[in-house]
């Protein structure tokens, strides 16, 4: 039987990437790493929620003391996720089968990065008690608590996309995740209240507004209170584009020699 | 089906690839040789399309590597150097997101699956992670994957490396029995292993390709091809050699072992090559003489003789 394919290309590069999203969440759940993360993930949430962020204390119905960790969280969370991803590829030597099957290099980043992604959206929807505690405990704003979830979404793919950036620099894990812990952290700094008022002290305001502007802490904090601007999630999209498509110029890089 | 044309690879100022050109036809089983860090397995990462070359070009089906990588990479099946693996992974997983990446899905893929674990004898260890395999199945997984859409071109870089001498004749028997509708390439360090199964050879050297023909040609180039080697008894081995110089065709004749009154010598061509005309004048001389003969035989060239002989003096230059 001979089928007509209007647009057959597009076709297969879905089911390229959703073969590679596949293998990579496979890839996670063979191992105990992606349980032993779910769990320290969900204990770190609840102790800075509950302990460190007075959750109860606050004595009000809304998950700020929830979403204000995050980005501190996902410092180290995330490139633990992403730190694998092209590095282990290099270390095995797959990425000369992976890069010499009929996929683009496109293909196959946009797939890893996508798999690790739905990984941490997957940690990330576990955290639901806390939801359901706040509803059952008081009256929250709900918009709110979704706006929250999406940046905190947006928040994680971003760190995401640079430890994938980082991980494809190197065979070494640990270098991986070291480098991309401190690309992460310097997003964090830029905008950072006690950072950008030290910065004030100095620099012209409009520098360090500037400066300001690339920090992830300026654009999540839109979200946190549910207002979600067009401009941070574009911010975040930005990122995460520009490191992908970092990652893609890196691993041409290598391939050329 | 697969044509390389004035291949050079630079990496830094260092030549790995230089000018190097072939073409390989369906039908064709072309052995790589070469010493390590000739160039091999940098010409195959280029002709798969895993790197690209520094200039030059590659076709593979029609199609050129650069320019239109996708329809050429459908067209081969790759083996890597160290048949790599993902290790978290079951033999039966690998195979199924490597048929998926091959654009096959539901009974096609079953089926290709099905194929390549039967050609590799893989049914005892499908659901085991690829770590846990020995050598010699991780490499059978890995070749399985290359040959699981069943390609039409074959590229193989050390396609027996690391396994028994039973593993080695199977997988030898099936680059044999695929050769003659698939065009292969394989590199290779077991000049056996060329013999048994290439219709050509190329030795590449330093970057550069040194020598390019079937087994057959290259081992002609040995110096004792052609040669004649006897075995004579009671005589002595100065009486010997002064006689068989006197034969017309013949060169230098040395003797190499003299034990209980046996005398062994070889008489190599003035010219080499091996036309049997040596070996009958030599005969005729025996017969004339009555030497008691033990032996008499034309010797055919060896290749790795032929190997050492190209390649060595570079070698040791480089040391």
């Amino acid at each position: 039987m001979k089928t007509v394919h209007l647009r057959p290309i597009d076709m297969s590069a879905w089911n390229n990437i959703a073969a590679i999203v596949k293998r990579e969440l496979g890839g996670y759940f063979t191992s105990p790493i992606a349980y032993v993360f779910l769990v320290i993930f969900l204990l770190l949430t609840g102790f800075f929620t509950f302990t460190v962020g007075s959750f109860f204390e606050r004595g009000e119905a809304s998950l700020v003391s929830f979403f204000t960790w995050h980005p501190w969280l996902y410092l180290f969370l995330v490139p633990a996720v992403g730190m694998r991803l092209w590095s282990e590829e290099r270390r095995l030597g797959t990425m000369e089968l992976l890069l010499t099957m009929p996929i683009t290099t496109w293909q196959a980043i946009l797939g890893k990065f996508l798999a690790s992604w739905i990984f941490l959206a997957l940690a990330l929807a576990l955290t639901f008690p806390v939801v359901v505690t706040v509803n059952w405990l008081g009256d929250p704003d709900n918009g709110v608590i979704v706006a929250g979830y999406a940046g905190s979404l947006l928040l994680a793919g971003a760190y995401l996309a640079v430890s994938c950036m980082t991980s494809a620099m190197t065979r070494n894990q640990v270098i991986s995740f070291i480098v991309s812990v401190l690309l992460c952290l310097f997003l964090i700094l830029a905008g950072y209240t006690p950072v950008t008022d030290l910065l004030s002290r100095f620099a012209n305001p409009r520098v360090v507004e500037v400066i300001a502007a690339f920090s992830v802490m300026t654009h999540f904090e839109g979200f946190q209170r549910g207002v979600v601007d067009l401009r941070d999630a574009v911010f975040f999209a930005s990122v995460m584009g520009f490191a992908l498509f970092a990652t893609g110029v890196i691993i041409r890089g290598q391939r050329a020699g | 089906m697969i044509e390389v044309e004035h291949l050079v690879k630079a990496f830094g100022p260092k030549l790995a690839v230089n000018d190097v050109s072939f073409t390989v036809e369906r039908g064709e089983v072309l052995g790589f040789l070469g010493p390590n860090g000739a160039g091999k397995s940098t010409t195959m990462r280029m002709v798969t399309g895993f790197i690209p070359p520094t200039s030059g070009r590659i076709t593979v089906g029609g199609y050129d590597m650069l320019e239109n990588p996708i329809p050429a990479k459908r067209l081969i099946g790759y083996l890597p150097e160290n048949a790599p693996g993902y290790a978290d992974m079951t033999v039966v997983g690998f195979l199924n997101f490597a048929a998926e990446l091959r654009g096959l899905q539901g009974e096609a893929k079953k089926k290709a699956v099905r194929r390549a674990v039967e050609l590799c004898f893989l049914e005892s260890v499908l659901h085991q992670s690829i770590d846990t395999l020995s050598k010699g199945y991780k490499h059978r997984t890995c070749l399985a994957q290359a040959l699981i859409h069943d390609p039409d071109i074959l590229v193989m870089d050390e396609p027996t490396d690391g396994l028994d001498p039973n593993q080695k004749h199977e997988v030898r028997n099936l680059i044999k029995a695929m050769g003659a509708s698939k065009a292969i390439i394989f590199s290779t360090h077991i000049l056996e292993e060329v013999e048994a199964a290439c219709t050509r050879v190329i030795i590449i050297d330093r970057g550069r390709i040194v020598a390019n023909g079937t087994p057959e040609e290259l081992k002609a180039r040995a110096a004792n091809a052609g040669a004649v080697r006897m075995r004579v008894k009671n005589i002595a081995p100065a009486a010997l050699t002064q006689a068989l110089a006197r034969v017309p065709g013949a060169g230098r004749a040395e003797v190499l072992a003299e034990r209980d009154g046996l005398v062994e010598v070889r008489v190599y061509p003035a010219r080499p090559g091996a036309d049997g005309a040596l070996t009958r004048d030599v005969a005729e001389l025996a017969a004339r003489e009555r030497w008691q003969l033990d032996e008499l035989h034309t010797e055919e060239g060896r290749l790795d003789e032929v190997f050492r002989s190209i390649t060595l003096p570079d070698t040791v230059r480089a040391q």
